[in-house]
């Protein structure tokens, strides 16, 4: 993460873009916020630090204008799906990649530090630093990134009209990528119930997840508060919880980009993502599918194969 | 849904207007013998039903369910089916994933001329969901909790 050679390619990317979307410092270094570059005298104002979570793509289709927008690797697989989905043209779109080495989850720094105010933070090779009234912790990067960080097999942008530093190794490889899944899925069915069960308990229908999703796209339509059909009642009910999870879930079959915007924006902490992880994981077995990394694909949900290689048929027993 | 309580077992059937309803009338029109749990919902194609339908049917207490489609290549619509496929397959892998035993879905082709087939599939799923016993349901109203998890 380069941030001198952002700053330089936003200053020469700017006058032929609207607008451009990159990070600004939030209510402390550890809270950086995105910000809407119009002009040159605001560059300055620029951060980078492995603090960035956010997915600024996820901004892209709901903007008219010609505009460039800062990724990290996973985000920019987000690019690369909304423009096979025909949700963005991409001659609209300048990419500025920042090859990434891991981000920091916010809570997961927060819960280290006994959510303390943060006075300053700063970020070394890999490690956190966090300066509080209590004093100075020194965290692991690899303490305190987010889940998604540790299977990302892409940190250099897939796709990238500009390239902010030098491009960076997936440490992980296609094989591990999905162990966590695995794991999961060689527990028992009781097993698996109940930690969903749980999990799903304490949501609270917030719908966080849903509206942070990049590749949630239906807006006002979304089937989870429409009247009309009426999927769904406002019960607070496990029932219902599942219902709504269920919905996400599908409906980013195969479309999802595992930018990890959903457990971010989770205010109780669910893991929403190993769901539409699974699905990923299946439709890489299924179709050789993976979402977001060539343009040319087409999501496996909207196309199909006359003899599919993988489905067999199903016997009752 | 109503049951025989102690007998029956909630099992909802989508079936496409064209093949696997048109098997089941003719199950029925040559009289063989089926069970009586399957509640059938007609849609006018395999290509009509969202995965969605079938997490809804069986997080609302259904023991079972069964979609059943024209073959592929057979569709009426000519290609309706395909989809249904990629769907469903997607779906049967994916409900193990949050504690739904796979077994209580089932999907497969009949067409209109196989009333044999449609009673055997019929005959066959139903006992099966017998073996499995009622769907465990799901714990309601569960009190909220009292703080996020950091």
């Amino acid at each position: 993460m380069n941030l001198e050679k952002l700053k330089e390619i936003v200053r020469t990317v700017l006058p032929s873009v609207d607008v451009v979307i990159g990070y600004k410092k939030g209510l402390d270094a550890l809270h950086p916020v995105p910000c809407f570059l119009t002009s040159p005298d605001e560059i300055d104002a620029l951060v980078l630090n492995p603090a960035c979570m956010h997915n600024l793509a996820a901004y892209l289709p709901s903007l008219k204008n010609r505009a460039a927008v800062v990724v990290k690797g996973c985000d920019s697989r987000t690019v690369v799906q909304l423009a096979q989905e025909g949700l963005i043209k991409r001659e609209n779109v300048v990419v500025i990649g920042v090859p990434c080495q891991g981000a920091v989850s916010v809570r997961k720094v927060l819960s280290a530090i006994d959510h303390q105010p943060v006075i300053e933070a700063s970020f070394e090779n890999d490690t956190v630093v966090i300066k509080t009234k209590k004093g100075e912790a020194r965290l692991a990067l690899r303490d305190v990134a987010p889940d998604k960080c540790l299977a990302c097999r892409y940190p250099t942008p897939v796709v990238a009209d500009h390239l902010a530093g030098e491009e960076v190794e997936p440490k992980i490889d296609e094989k591990t990528a999905y162990q966590e899944i695995r794991e999961f899925d060689a527990r028992s069915l009781e097993e698996r119930r109940a930690y969903w069960m749980a999990e799903f308990d304490r949501c609270i229908r917030c719908y966080a997840c849903r509206n942070a999703c990049p590749l949630c796209v239906c807006r006002e339509s979304c089937i989870a508060e429409t009247r009309d059909p009426h999927w769904m009642s406002q019960k607070a009910t496990q029932n219902e919880k599942m219902m709504f999870h269920m919905i996400h879930a599908i409906h980013l079959a195969g479309r999802c980009t595992e930018c990890g915007e959903c457990e971010r924006a989770c205010p109780m902490g669910i893991p929403v993502a190993r769901l539409k992880k699974k699905i990923n994981m299946e439709m890489k077995e299924l179709f050789g599918y993976e979402p977001g990394i060539s343009m040319d694909d087409k999501p496996p949900m909207y196309t199909f194969k006359v003899e599919e290689e993988k489905i067999e048929e199903h016997k009752i027993r | 849904m109503s049951v025989v309580e102690g007998k029956e077992l909630r099992i909802v059937g989508f079936l496409c207007n064209w093949c696997s309803y048109g098997g089941a009338d003719t199950a029925g029109v040559s009289r063989f013998k089926q069970p009586t749990d399957l509640r059938i919902i007609r849609v006018p194609c395999s290509g009509r039903v969202d995965p969605l339908f079938v997490v809804k049917a069986l997080i609302s207490g259904a023991d079972g369910v069964l979609v059943s489609g024209c073959h592929p290549r057979d569709c009426h619509y000519s290609d309706g089916n395909f989809y249904a496929r990629r769907r469903l397959e997607m779906l049967k892998r994916f409900l193990p994933f949050v504690g739904i035993d796979a077994r209580r879905f089932h999907y497969t082709w009949v067409s209109a001329s196989e009333g044999q087939r449609w009673q055997q599939t019929v005959t066959d799923f139903t006992s099966l969901i017998h073996e499995l016993g009622p769907a465990p349901l799901l714990p309601q109203n569960k009190t909220l909790p009292k703080e996020a998890r950091a």
